[in-house]
């Protein structure tokens, strides 16, 4: 065949193909079509409101308002009244003036972009602006909400919400910058539940750029879709008197409903106020530098010394280990005795058994408790008993975290056999080197949550559900989480003693050594041990934890006060205020609360100032 | 007429061939409104502002005009030729010195710059090679079939190739392949044509579907062709259906007891068909049994195959990671329209979105706000999908095949071998720009950054365009007064 007619066939055929392509592009596939309206369109974005938070009343906590975000496109700027704009927002005509210069400096680079020109807006200033925003080509209005909190309480649990930065935006791609996303708190545990949906309207620009009018009358808009709003299982007034309570004292309280591990109440003190909340960046600075650390939430953060509540805990699990029983005894004479130390204790009667230990806190009882778990036969060498007991007061919640939805929570302290082995040298301690951890103290560090928890496993008399902010997250992943029973291993029956004890520590009548009075409440039986931790740093902590009533418990209270000395003497009361006004919904004893509210436990508290 | 008379007489009136400088105007003033709109704004409005790239384009355009009157009036390029070794090394000399005293651009070593100027001698190389070859080829005696001279041919090519691929200019460098088309026109057999073509089949192939399609449609079109040869079509045309529905019976529902069956893919059982077929082809073939032919195709089908495993090679080892990506996005493998596949996705937004009659001039909205990037240079086809559509961009394909089909109907009619060879030197390179250019912004081919001549930004490929195309018309001009001069 000719090559000449091979080859301009060969061409042509390409040619074809080509032309295939076209009529493919152009003519047939509306796929493209499509794409190219969406280059051409504007997609001003919708923002959702957040999901507000009500408390378990019903109550709203925190809600939402609603705020302008002034948004300018400086290509669209003519000439206009500054004095005028700036009256109407209020604001400072020398920043205007700034940013506009830079603008008219910049409008190379910016082009066709759109930036935020004043964030969050009241809309009684928004609407002076829509009256006359004729006057002012280039900037629109766009709703944002800004958070509402209605109970001056909670702050310190729901967290603020912030723009997310460059590293969040980084991690999570589905955000834009402009993005309010929850930091700390709720906000930030639930923030795929409050977050919602962001939608669009879509404008139609010319060749110009210039926006013409809604596309297609708004039929292709999608609307924001509004956060979940969530009820948490805080009682709003209850929160609001224990933040009253502790006011000018430096501590935490906790209170759980120990039938569902629903948190009724978590309070850290100092702490911060709502307003704080609010105006999260102007005031973030001063908080970060207040030397009693607002911002640090001590009921989830903070690894205390526990103390004597810790004695309940060696109570149960040395009964289940099967190394003491109800009627066991060991005697006391102001302390215990041991090669090269002492442990003190206070002046009682002695020898006490079980439940009189609890009830009147005997510090030789669980030095020999202690002891016995150490030497116990069926775990030897100690470091095996140390390990197996360690195991079974993990299982009370020490030493882990619980996993509440509580995001910044922290899982306390409790020592392993290689600390020991790293302070004393392996194999070379006993349990007398340990012996502090029999009464709460050394190594052992939980926070006031783990706390009230333990009182809570011991009003459900075996199991804890973890404690949790949150009564109706929408996903059954946490749903199941915050239901499921976790046992501790300890019988039912070897419950009882420890109950005796700590109700026996309330409700004994004066002078039968009992250790708590002060949490008394002539008619709800509550059960209660105090606690006093050791504090290198100044006066002892005041703890205290309780739960009530005796039969089918409401509520478990932990309040920890650091530098208050006796657990009876400051924290019992506050526990028991908390629990009379949560059971009775107001309460009686005023002088009581007028005392306690008064106290300035603050200026006992050493505290390291910033420069 | 006998040749001695015609010294007497006074030179005929030339004639420049109409149909090529109509096309050339047509591209040079389409492309320069194109490059108006792409880069058109309100603040400089005025169509000559030479601030803006419409307004250089204009003076490079001005400037070509000059080098083509004088291409066309006053130096004739057949007294250059014998120069042609000349330029054609001072070239190399510029490719070569280019990869270590140029600026570089995009990732590319190909760029002098003078002053704010910039100068590509691998546009320019495009000419003195073309000038080279046809030298080479029309010398007296000059054989394809000679193995020396074939050999010295194919350097004259692949030499500048070598130097441009150094420069990382990839994409220039592939336009000097279709060269092949010249040495098919003089002699090169068409095989060598078709393999080439079935090598790049295979590629993709292998890349879009699978090695194991790949090597069944190589064996099967290997035995296809073997009936064709053999005249036993009766015998292909019952023998095609039967196997594809053989391969595709597993896959009938009917089946359901035998699993093992199903889970074969078509492919493997066409493999099982095809392969004892292949073997005793082969063993016909080394008995001298078979038919003619049979030799070459063999071999071709083993390339083919050896192409196949060779894919993976060339894909990891021999391409670029940039490269890679755009042939990747081409087949869909990698989807990425923020990245890589940005530019070829809102290059067919703009296409797409220009329909039958285009959006009109200066009222495309998608090659403006720098939707599309190099909208003025290497995707200026988008700015002409967009603005004149459908009929639009058919005009200029149809106006781009008139010129490359009539360069060759001019080039084949001309004695002179230089003059010939010359001619399908030109129409190959605009084919490869052409195809190539308009072919990546449609997505049907991988991006590889070439000009569309005469519409692209750029004075560099202008002035090349211009000179390449020009040299051309004058020894077609030439010919006709020799034509003339023979009456």
């Amino acid at each position: 065949m000719d090559k000449k007619v091979l080859l301009t066939a060969g061409i042509i055929i390409v040619a074809i193909c080509l032309a295939a392509r076209l009529f493919y592009l152009q003519i047939i596939d509306e796929r493209y079509k499509v794409n190219a309206n969406n280059n051409a369109l504007l997609y001003q974005t919708k923002y959702p409101a957040r999901g507000e938070i009500r408390d378990r009343n019903g109550n709203i906590l925190v809600g939402n308002k609603t705020t302008y975000d002034i948004m300018v496109t400086p290509i669209d700027l003519r000439e206009f009244d500054t004095v005028d704009f700036c009256l109407t927002f209020h604001i400072d005509i020398d920043n205007v003036r700034k940013k506009l210069k830079y603008y008219r400096e910049n409008r190379r680079k910016i082009g066709y972009q759109t930036f935020t020109f004043i964030k969050q807006v009241p809309s009684e200033y928004y609407s002076h602006f829509a009256e006359k925003a004729y006057k002012f080509p280039g900037f629109y209005a766009i709703s944002r909400t800004a958070r509402v909190y209605p109970y001056n309480a909670g702050a310190s649990l729901y967290g603020y919400i912030n723009e997310a930065d460059s590293a969040y935006l980084a991690d999570n791609p589905e955000y834009r910058r402009g993005d309010y996303v929850g930091i700390t708190g709720i906000e930030r545990s639930y923030e795929d539940v409050l977050r919602g949906k962001k939608g669009y309207n879509i404008m139609v620009r010319d060749v110009h750029n210039r926006i013409r009018q809604s596309f297609r009358n708004g039929e292709m808009d999608v609307e924001a879709e509004p956060g979940k709003d969530l009820t948490a299982s805080i009682d709003g007034s209850l929160q609001q008197y224990g933040e009253r309570l502790m006011q000018n004292k430096v501590g935490s309280i906790v209170a759980i409903e120990p039938s569902t591990g629903e948190i009724l109440a978590i309070v850290s003190a100092p702490g911060l106020t709502v307003e704080d909340l609010s105006n999260i960046r102007k005031e973030y600075g001063r908080l970060v530098m207040d030397p009693y650390k607002p911002m640090f939430n001590r009921a989830v953060m903070s690894a205390y010394p526990p103390g004597s509540v810790f004695k309940t805990v060696n109570a149960l699990i040395a009964q289940q280990m099967g190394v003491i029983n109800p009627e066991t005894r060991f005697s006391c004479s102001r302390g215990f005795y041991y090669a090269g130390g002492k442990m003190g204790c206070h002046g009682h009667r002695s020898p006490l058994n079980l439940k009189e230990s609890i009830m009147m806190s005997c510090n030789a009882y669980y030095a020999n408790v202690f002891r016995a778990m150490m030497k116990n036969p069926d775990h030897q060498p100690i470091s095996e008993a140390f390990d197996y007991w360690k195991e079974q007061v993990m299982k009370f919640g020490i030493g882990t975290k619980l996993g509440s939805d509580f995001p910044a929570e922290l899982q306390g302290n409790l020592p392993s056999t290689k600390t020991y082995d790293k302070i004393h040298g392996k194999g070379r301690w006993n349990a007398f080197n340990i012996l502090s951890l029999a009464i709460g103290q050394g190594e052992v560090g939980a926070t006031p949550l783990q706390i009230a928890n333990v009182a809570a496993i011991i009003a459900n008399k075996g199991y804890y559900i973890i404690p949790h902010l949150i009564k109706d997250a929408p996903d059954s992943l946490r749903r199941a989480k915050y239901t499921e029973k976790h046992w501790v291993g300890v019988d039912k029956e070897h419950f009882d003693p420890v109950i005796e004890g700590m109700y026996l520590a309330v409700n004994a009548p004066p002078g039968a050594g009992g250790t708590s009075r002060r949490a008394y409440i002539s008619d709800i039986e509550v059960c209660g041990k105090t606690g006093t931790a050791q504090n290198p740093h100044g006066r002892d902590n005041s703890v205290f934890m309780c739960f009530a009533p005796r039969e089918n418990p409401k509520i478990a209270v932990c309040v920890y006060l650091e530098n208050s000395g006796a657990g009876g003497t400051w924290a019992a009361p506050v526990a028991s205020l908390i629990v009379e006004k949560y059971l009775k919904g107001e309460v009686e004893r005023k002088d009581l609360e007028q005392y306690v509210e008064q106290a300035n436990l603050k200026a006992n508290v050493p505290v390291k100032r910033k420069k | 007429m006998m040749e001695g008379m015609s010294y007497g007489r006074a030179p005929r009136a030339r004639k420049v061939d109409f149909g090529l400088l109509l096309s050339y105007l047509f591209l040079v003033l389409y492309g320069w409104l194109n490059i108006y709109s792409a880069v058109y704004s309100e603040e400089h409005a005025s169509i000559l502002d030479f601030s803006q790239r419409y307004g250089l384009q204009f003076i490079w355009i001005m400037i070509s005009f000059g080098v083509a009157i004088i291409l066309l009036y006053i130096i004739s390029p057949k007294n250059l030729a014998p120069l042609s070794p000349l330029f054609y090394l001072a070239m190399l000399v510029l490719l070569a010195a280019v990869i270590f005293l140029g600026k570089e651009v995009n990732g590319s070593r190909s760029w002098f710059f003078i002053g704010s100027f910039g100068f590509q001698p691998a546009e320019f190389s495009k000419i003195t090679t073309a000038l080279l070859l046809s030298f080479i080829m029309s010398r007296y005696g000059f054989s394809l079939s000679n193995r020396k001279d074939a050999v010295k041919a194919a350097l004259v090519v692949l030499v500048p190739i070598l130097l441009i691929v150094m420069e990382k200019e990839t994409g220039s460098a592939l336009v000097y392949l279709g060269l092949i088309l010249v040495f098919y026109m003089e002699g090169l057999a068409g095989w060598v044509i078709v393999l080439g073509l079935s090598l790049i089949a295979m590629f993709v192939l292998t890349i879009a579907l699978s090695p194991l399609t790949a090597i069944v449609c190589a064996l099967s079109a290997a035995c296809i062709i073997r009936f064709f040869l053999s005249r036993r079509l009766v015998w292909l045309l019952t023998a095609i259906p039967v196997i594809v529905l053989i391969c595709y019976i597993p896959k009938l529902s009917a089946l359901e007891s035998l699993g093992f069956l199903k889970a074969l893919k078509p492919q493997v059982w066409a493999l099982i068909l095809f392969v004892p077929h292949f073997i005793l082809w082969v063993r016909d073939f080394l008995a001298k049994r078979d038919e003619r032919g049979s030799g070459r195709l063999i071999l071709s089908l083993m390339c083919a195959v050896a192409m196949v495993f060779s894919v993976n090679f060339i894909f990891t080892k021999v391409l670029q990671p940039h490269q890679r990506a755009r042939i990747e996005n081409l087949f869909g493998i990698t989807e990425d329209l923020q990245g890589i596949g940005y530019n070829v996705h809102q290059s067919k937004i703009a296409i797409g979105s220009g329909g039958l009659v285009g959006k009109g001039f200066l009222n495309g909205t998608q090659t403006k706000y720098n939707f599309v990037p190099e909208q003025s240079t290497d995707f200026i086809f988008c700015t002409v999908g967009e603005e004149w559509g459908f009929v639009g961009s058919i005009v200029l394909l149809a106006v781009y095949i008139f010129l490359i089909l009539r360069i060759i109907h001019l080039a084949s009619r001309n004695q002179d071998s230089f003059s010939r060879i010359y001619g399908y030197c030109v129409a190959s390179i605009f084919l490869m720009h052409v195809v190539i250019n308009i072919g990546m912004t449609m997505g049907l081919l991988p991006v590889i950054g070439i000009p569309l001549p005469f519409l692209s930004y750029g004075g560099s490929g202008m002035m090349s365009f211009t000179i390449l195309l020009f040299i051309f018309i004058r020894l077609d001009m030439e010919r006709q007064n020799r034509d003339a001069d023979l009456v």
